[in-house]
């Protein structure tokens, strides 16, 4: 054969992560499932906890300046939900075996499903912030604030976007896959997210105090709209770096294991 | 010998895959692994493109170990498993300009060769369309064209065939012939006696991970028994006096009217043959000739085991 491919080393590492991040991203925009789930269904949750239970919830302020920031959290665990759902069908289908027999760094395929679940994510959450502005929620955080709260949110999605992936590469089948992004969707609702957690009974109340969203529901609310942030801003840091790093190693390992037989 | 396997063994709990499994392939020869389901054709192919690691024996594929140097053998392969692999929803072109960029084609380079390779597989009208809208004979020639993309040196096709209407499969063995004709080396596995018949130069039998027979088509079929004629009569006095007249090496049906021949496969045989009953005044009402097939030598090296 007169064509002779030379397979460049690790120099490449970018380039593949790309090719996967631009493939990602190309077939999320295309899956309507998807788009659904970023998008329209964190809005009918804002709509609804605006409208319908705002007026019975009582949290001292405007419940829409309250429930702004746990919508922006919800939000991501059902952009984590697609996430988990894409990685187990790359796993359950052939396409796996193809993408292995590549001359590629493995870690690319999970890197390209992370960061195209955090384009997504971030994508909805404009929309839903937005869409907040628009129903009446009024912010009083200046640039620095936003610049935090952005940064704040980024790493929360990643660390989710990588829990995700592991969760996608550990599930069977693309029903379980969602079935185990369903905890994710769970847990913002046993926080502050909603109502002060002072009004929760007894039991429930130290598992939503000290439950990581938590912290970082209040840290996004404080810079957002100046209440009080205590601790919770160093907590949400530590929680999420914390979270990262167990999510991608969690991710890794998993992978490795799955794809060593 | 560019694919090389010695001893390879693989159990999944106590279930024993491979079995000891030796395998030479010569460059630019095609190579078939026949055998039916469990037989372990898709375990030695997953092997051979360091997707499953053995747990005996060594195996090396373009001349690198596949344990220890699986990027060196993934750059020197291609590999198009048993279920297609292609993104539903990219379009044929994308799917293939993806994998040029991953296999390390500057991105002119990948579009260019996207653009060879629609035109090969006759996929051009359909390659800004959504792979989801494609037939399924679409679906497997554009997976054949994603393992083409970066010109292999080793093709591995599991099972390329399975579940393709006959006019698909007829390309898919024309696109496997042209590859042939170009000098790649091609190791398939398939349980069609046929395909493996008309492609492969060299075949080996699996069957509960060993390997029971190892050979060219003709030479395996050869284990089974040579050619044989077969003779067919109108009444069963004519077989009975034929059957006298031919000999200790004539075998006859009474029930089918039918009289079998050891033959070496040659015209003259058959002339003196029919000279000879025509002489005697029996009427031969028709003639066939039986080389064995595929099936033949699998049934015989297989049922008994």
């Amino acid at each position: 054969m007169s064509t002779t491919l030379v397979h460049g080393g690790p120099g490449n590492a970018v380039s593949d992560a790309l090719t996967m991040i631009g493939r990602s991203i190309r077939l999320s925009r295309r899956n309507v499932d998807t788009l659904i789930m970023a998008i329209v269904l964190p809005l009918l949750l804002m709509t609804l906890y605006v409208y319908v239970f705002g007026g019975a919830i009582n949290t001292g302020t405007e419940y829409i300046n309250y429930v702004v920031p746990g919508i922006l959290l919800l939000c991501t665990g059902y952009g984590a939900a697609s996430t988990a759902m894409s990685v187990t069908y790359d796993m359950t289908s052939g396409m796996i075996d193809r993408l292995r027999s590549l001359p590629i760094r493995s870690g690319a395929v999970l890197t390209g499903h992370v960061v195209a679940s955090v384009a997504r994510n971030a994508m909805s959450t404009t929309v839903v912030l937005a869409a907040a502005l628009a129903m009446g929620f009024r912010p009083v955080a200046g640039a620095g604030d936003w610049l935090l709260v952005a940064g704040l949110l980024l790493g929360y999605v990643l660390a989710l976007s990588w829990l995700a992936a592991g969760l996608g590469v550990l599930a069977r089948t693309v029903e379980s896959a969602s079935a185990f992004s369903f905890v994710m969707l769970f847990i913002p609702y046993l926080s502050s997210a909603f109502v002060p957690t002072d009004t929760m009974p007894a039991v429930l109340r130290p598992i939503s105090e000290h439950q990581p969203i938590t912290p970082v529901i209040e840290t996004v609310r404080g810079l957002l709209t100046g209440t009080p942030i205590g601790d919770s801003g160093w907590l949400a840091v530590l929680w999420t770096a914390a979270l990262l790093a167990a999510s991608v190693t969690f991710a890794i390992t998993t992978y490795i294991r799955r794809t060593t037989h | 010998m560019i694919v090389e396997a010695v001893g390879l063994r693989k159990s999944f709990g106590s279930q024993v895959v491979l079995d000891g499994v030796d395998l030479q392939v010569a460059e630019g020869t095609v190579f078939a692994l026949l055998g039916p389901n469990g037989a372990g054709k898709t375990t030695t192919v997953r092997i051979l493109t360091t997707l499953a690691h053995p747990d005996g024996g060594s195996a090396t594929v373009a001349g690198y170990d596949v344990v220890r140097q699986p990027a060196k053998v993934r750059a020197a392969i291609s590999l198009t498993g048993q279920t297609v692999a292609v993104d539903d929803d990219q379009t044929g072109r994308e799917n293939l300009v993806m994998l040029g960029r991953l296999m390390h084609l500057s991105r002119p380079r990948a579009r260019q060769r996207a653009a060879e390779l629609l035109d090969r597989f006759d996929l051009v009208d359909a390659m800004d369309r959504r792979v989801r809208t494609y037939s399924g004979g679409m679906r497997r020639r554009l997976d054949l064209a994603m393992s083409l993309v970066a010109t292999p040196r080793v093709i591995f096709l599991d099972e390329p065939t399975t579940g393709l209407d006959p006019s698909s499969r007829t390309t898919m063995w024309d696109a496997i012939n042209e590859l042939v004709r170009t000098g790649t080396t091609i190791v398939l596995t398939t349980q069609y006696l046929e395909e493996a018949d008309r492609l492969a130069d060299r075949i080996v039998l699996l069957d509960h991970g060993r390997i029971v027979a190892d050979g060219t088509a003709d030479a395996l079929k050869e284990q089974v028994g040579g050619d044989r004629l077969d003779l067919r009569f109108g009444t069963a006095d004519d077989l009975a006096r034929a059957a006298s007249r031919l000999g200790p090496g004539a075998l006859p049906d009474t029930e089918q009217l039918l009289l079998q021949l050891p033959s070496d496969g040659s015209a003259k045989q058959l002339h003196v043959v029919l000279d000879e009953l025509r002489d005697a005044g029996i009427e031969v009402a028709r003639v066939s000739s039986h080389r064995p097939t595929l099936d033949d030598v699998f049934l015989t090296l297989t049922e008994h085991r």
